[in-house]
């Protein structure tokens, strides 16, 4: 579907939990091609924004368009191209790594190809776990193993919820990368994070969430390396 | 969206959750053991009374059906809330009456593997004559269990975001099941008495008119009460 104007717009979005309003009216243009960080405080309303664009929660009041579909009533249609790390890891604890990923795989409609888990098993560094059943996995390689059912269909709208959080360094690498990879690629990419220092080197533009309300951020400065090192190779 | 694609994702379920069951067991044994001793106790509570214990015996085998049956229901979805795998769950792109639909068919081949070794225990304690018609029973306990589980995974679906799901499920269940068990219990006596009344079949064309309105119902409104 063809339409003009930013990837993901926002009008007086606003969700209230019982008598609580988390989101206050948030007003928001993403072009296309960006990295976001979503800053704030525990509380601001950082997870709840995520879960709305996400589609998994209604707004109370306001819409908006995400790549030209309408925030409610497009939502089947956004979730053909919506990646999504909440959290928690949603792997299935009774299943192998490998079988986690063809579960996943047949519930977004793909074919099991074998080659496609083994190429995303090694991209997460589970490969020699294949075959274990994830109950045993640290709370790194849970998260790796979450990536990893994003990068088997990479979203054009990826939204990562604190998404360093049990990561050791190479895991952090490795969702800068796909941040980069999907804004380089035409998508969106907005991480919610604590620690803009491990999100600095690959994001465009920084909002801050403060009691529901959005304020615009400074972009970050980078260094001529960490340009460079925005490259995906 | 082709029913292909569905039906894959249907597929995809069953075999998550049926799998998932099959290398723990913990569910499988826990129902089984809690079956049995229903039927022990019911049996201590009737007494040796032969004519008692015939009289009563179809209504203790679908209350012990429905009374393991949601220890079930509950395991179904908290294995989908345990580390937040419902929310990928609910994420896919397709339809989501497909996610009711596999755990509907997961959760109905768990209840039927159970009664296959439930029912004829409760034939050995209670000297049940199961032999006499065993395609009607066979087809009485199957169109009772798809309306008990049609109901039992919609009503775990709507209660696996609140807090007292345990208590909840069974307390938003059993009222809605009254005419179903109604129909299971009245056309299971007839079957277990040799139907001279020809009853048998009234009752089971009131489960199939349970199941058909109550299956479209719940397809229908499964979207809205998942949400969160």
């Amino acid at each position: 579907m063809a339409f003009d104007g930013p990837a993901l717009r926002l009008s007086g979005v606003t969700r209230r939990f019982g008598n609580r309003w988390v989101l206050r009216g948030i007003d928001c243009e993403i072009e296309a091609g960006q990295a976001i960080a979503l800053m704030g405080r525990n509380g601001s309303g950082k997870t709840t924004l995520l879960r709305v664009i996400s589609t998994l929660l209604r707004p109370t009041k306001g819409g908006g368009q995400i790549f030209g579909h309408d925030l409610v009533e497009g939502a089947p249609e956004i979730r053909e191209f919506i990646g999504f790390l909440g959290h928690n890891a949603g792997i299935y604890d009774d299943l192998t790594a490998e079988e986690n990923l063809r579960f996943s795989m047949q519930m977004a409609g793909l074919a099991w190809n074998p080659a496609d888990a083994q190429r995303v098993l090694t991209e997460v560094g589970l490969l020699n776990e294949r075959n274990v059943r994830s109950r045993g996995f640290s709370a790194g390689m849970r998260r790796r193993l979450a990536l990893g059912r994003l990068l088997l269909r990479p979203p054009k709208l990826l939204l990562l919820d604190e998404p360093y959080a049990a990561f050791d360094q190479p895991g952090i690498d490795l969702v800068n990368r796909f941040a980069r990879r999907i804004a380089e690629d035409g998508g969106v990419a907005i991480i919610s994070t604590h620690d803009l220092a491990r999100a600095r080197p690959v994001v465009d533009r920084v909002v801050h969430i403060d009691n529901g309300r959005l304020v615009e951020g400074t972009a970050p400065e980078l260094s001529p390396d960490e340009h460079a090192a925005r490259v995906v190779s | 969206m082709s029913w292909q694609r569905e039906w894959s994702r249907v597929r995809a379920i069953v075999w998550k959750d049926l799998t998932a069951e099959r290398r723990t067991k913990a569910n499988f044994n826990a129902v089984l053991f809690f079956a049995v001793l229903t039927l022990f106790l019911f049996g201590f509570a009737l007494g040796p009374d032969a004519d008692t214990i015939e009289a009563a015996a179809a209504g203790i085998l679908w209350l012990t059906i429905l009374f393991s049956g949601v220890l079930t229901f509950n395991r179904s979805y908290e294995q989908e809330l345990e580390g937040g795998a419902l929310d990928a769950l609910l994420l896919y792109p397709g339809e989501r009456r497909s996610i009711f639909i596999g755990k509907l068919l997961a959760n109905l081949g768990f209840v039927l593997l159970v009664q296959g070794i439930m029912v004829p225990a409760a034939g050995l304690l209670y000297d049940l004559p199961l032999g006499r018609a065993p395609l009607q029973l066979a087809l009485v306990l199957a169109l009772g269990s798809l309306g008990f589980v049609t109901l039992g995974t919609f009503y775990a679906a709507m209660a696996s975001r609140v807090r007292a799901r345990e208590v909840l499920l069974p307390l938003l269940l059993f009222p809605v099941l009254i005419p179903l068990l109604l129909g299971a219990v009245e056309s299971t006596a007839a079957i277990l008495g040799g139907d001279l009344m020809g009853n048998a079949a009234t009752w089971i064309r009131l489960l199939v008119v349970f199941d058909v309105i109550f299956l479209a119902a719940c397809l229908i409104a499964f979207d809205y009460v998942i949400e969160e």
